[in-house]
């Protein structure tokens, strides 16, 4: 079984290739068992954010099924909520996806600027991955962060009060290394 | 200095791990609740304190709570609503992630009152560390008896678990959230029947802000009538401001309710005065989603009062020249900042979260981005302005949930207010769209 995140991130092509870690596979049990017989399907989201972690940031067709499987559900029932929430990728990404907040309370503080400049820096536009498939660039609305914006999350991690390019540079270049984990591994 | 009801120890190092907690004070309202207090009791308590839904729209908590539906034979369930994503609005993250136990200390207190035996915490997915953070909280205080069966000897059961989001501010409306919990899309159910009587998992269900859950224990610890002493008039007890945008030292203050607006915006105690030396333009007070007024309304009344932060003074004038205290999210503008493209953004914000269901809000949402956009990109007609004016009205009101009403306020304001800077860009679309143009209206600037 595969122990870290980055082991998994070659894409399954079929759904038997799916293999959840030991660890994520435990982390799905714990959040099934939160639930009433027969509410299994509750645990939909929280699964979703287990199989991104584990599977390279991003949710393919394969790894949805697999989650219908696990929950004895059908595909489509994953499909449709994989595609109502925000925090789910439908398309790969780059190691670390940046997703910035572009609301109003940063914006007056320097967001759309700062914005501006991860474009530039990155030569991407929104939505797009860097070539050497480092940064996926992907912003994203209100994250309960306004008293220190600009900010940007990448994973679990809030990096906040962003407001100098010096700041932007250093954070881009501890980005770059920085190895992915999957959180529940840390325990 | 007022008194700290939410905050007295949020700073003490170590606060999040039961032993310290428990040092200041924590758990004392689970003991006295469960070992000397009947769930009704707890219930007439926070009646009797006028607490009001800290999540934004205000309704009384206890009178929710006691129209809980208690039919023989089916669970009912508390869920915390902890999906904060109003823009503006940030003081429950910092709460939960400072102070964990004081959340799971209501948790358990509340449950209790409405004797539900399963609670669960619903957390915005973005707040995953948040989530980890009450984890631990929660595994503490399992392995010290206040979870789990027969909590402290009393034989009260309770289980409680944490869910979290994957990223959709509509599940912050109370039945898109019971839908969502249920492992659903987001789309908020019709009332009735309402969630005390179908909520979730077809079972009688209440759902409470954060704010709102973490009050509990010093109501039951002090007594109803001893928070309601608290403030002024119905606005009872303190209220967490998340204070946002231009000032000088933003963050997460606990006020008593009816701390004066001029002293929030200019006290060093709160937000310190406007940034850089720089005027002030207008106010967001209570989140994106309620109206913006200007400097010279947001100090005063439109009858030249004080105003206070409270639910009734915020909202004097209705919304001709006044606004709400909503979930407390007050964003302050500088004179440089434009409303127009603040406009535009909110807008977007609203078209991105509208969860699709109802026409008018979907449509509309999408038709008030598109003007705002061309206005603000300097493609926009003078009829533009009125054309918004009427796309709002036509959301207001004629949709299953209040996203369509949060997505419609502020557009209108804005022009309520700043008319002519929506003019001013219309007809300067040159100098409108240069970078750091900004226009500045005589009327909202006021002499700090």
């Amino acid at each position: 079984m595969p122990e870290t995140a980055n082991d998994n991130y070659k894409m399954a092509e079929t759904i038997n290739e799916v293999k959840f870690s030991d660890a994520g596979m435990a982390e799905i049990q714990r959040y099934i068992s939160h639930y009433p017989e027969g509410r299994q399907k509750s645990a939909i989201l929280p699964i979703m954010h287990v199989a991104q972690a584990e599977f390279g940031g991003w949710l393919s067709p394969q790894v949805m099924d697999k989650i219908a499987e696990i929950l004895n559900i059908q595909p489509i029932e994953v499909y449709e909520v994989a595609t109502f929430y925000t925090m789910f990728n439908l398309k790969p990404v780059g190691k670390h996806v940046l997703e910035v907040c572009r609301t109003g309370p940063c914006c007056l503080r320097g967001a759309d600027q700062m914005i501006d400049m991860l474009k530039e820096k990155l030569n991407i536009q929104e939505g797009e991955t860097t070539a050497d498939g480092m940064f996926t660039l992907k912003p994203v609305e209100c994250l309960a962060s306004c008293g220190t914006g600009p900010m940007l999350q990448v994973r679990e991690k809030f990096y906040e009060n962003i407001d100098s390019e010096e700041k932007l540079d250093q954070f881009l270049e501890t980005l770059r290394n920085t190895e992915v984990e999957t959180p529940y591994h840390q325990k | 200095m007022g008194i700290k009801i939410l905050t007295e120890h949020i700073n003490v190092p170590g606060i999040e791990t039961l032993e310290v907690y428990r040092k200041h004070g924590g758990y004392r309202s689970v003991e006295k609740a469960l070992k000397t207090m009947t769930p009704d009791e707890v219930v007439e308590e926070v009646k009797t304190s006028g607490l009001r839904g800290r999540g934004g729209a205000g309704f009384p908590t206890g009178m929710k709570w006691s129209f809980l539906a208690k039919p023989e034979g089916v669970p009912r369930y508390l869920v915390c609503n902890a999906d904060e994503s109003e823009p503006g609005t940030f003081k429950d993250r910092v709460f939960m992630e400072k102070n964990p136990h004081a959340l799971i200390e209501g948790m358990i207190t509340s449950s209790y009152a409405l004797g539900a035996n399963t609670s669960y915490i619903y957390i915005r997915g973005e707040l995953m560390f948040v989530l980890r953070i009450l984890e631990k909280a929660i595994a503490e205080a399992y392995a010290a008896g206040l979870l789990g069966k027969n909590i402290l000897g009393s034989g009260y059961d309770l289980d409680l678990h944490v869910a979290p989001g994957g990223g959709a501010y509509i599940c912050g409306e109370e039945t898109a959230l019971l839908e969502s919990l249920e492992g659903k899309r987001g789309n908020p159910r019709n009332k009735p029947p309402f969630p005390a009587v179908k909520g979730l998992f077809a079972s009688p269900t209440v759902v409470n802000n954060v704010e709102s859950i973490a009050s509990v224990p010093w109501i039951v610890n002090n007594g109803g009538a001893e928070y309601a002493k608290i403030g002024i008039g119905r606005s009872t007890g303190t209220k967490l401001i998340s204070a946002s945008g231009n000032i000088n030292n933003p963050g997460v203050y606990e006020i008593e309710l009816g701390v004066p607006v001029e002293e929030f915006i200019y006290s060093d105690e709160y937000c310190g005065g406007i940034w850089k030396g720089k005027q002030l333009k207008a106010v967001v007070p209570g989140g994106s989603s309620v109206p913006i007024l200007p400097a010279n309304l947001i100090t005063k009344t439109a009858a030249g009062e004080d105003r206070l932060m409270t639910y009734e003074s915020l909202s004097d004038g209705g919304f001709v020249s006044g606004s709400m205290l909503g979930s407390g999210a007050f964003i302050v503008f500088d004179e440089d900042q434009c409303i127009v493209r603040n406009t535009w953004n909110y807008a977007r914000f609203y078209h991105h979260e509208s969860c699709g269901q109802c026409s008018p809000c979907r449509e509309g949402t999408g038709w008030m981005e598109k003007v705002l956009h061309r206005i603000e990109h300097g493609h926009g007609h003078q009829q533009d302005i009125d054309l918004l004016v009427s796309v709002a009205k036509q959301i207001e009101g004629n949709t299953i949930c209040p996203l369509g009403d949060a997505a419609a306020w502020p557009v209108a304001s804005a022009i309520r207010h700043f008319r002519e800077e929506f003019e001013w860009h219309i007809k300067h679309p040159k100098e409108a769209t240069l970078p750091g143009a900004v226009y500045r209206g005589q009327l909202a600037t006021i002499e700090a």
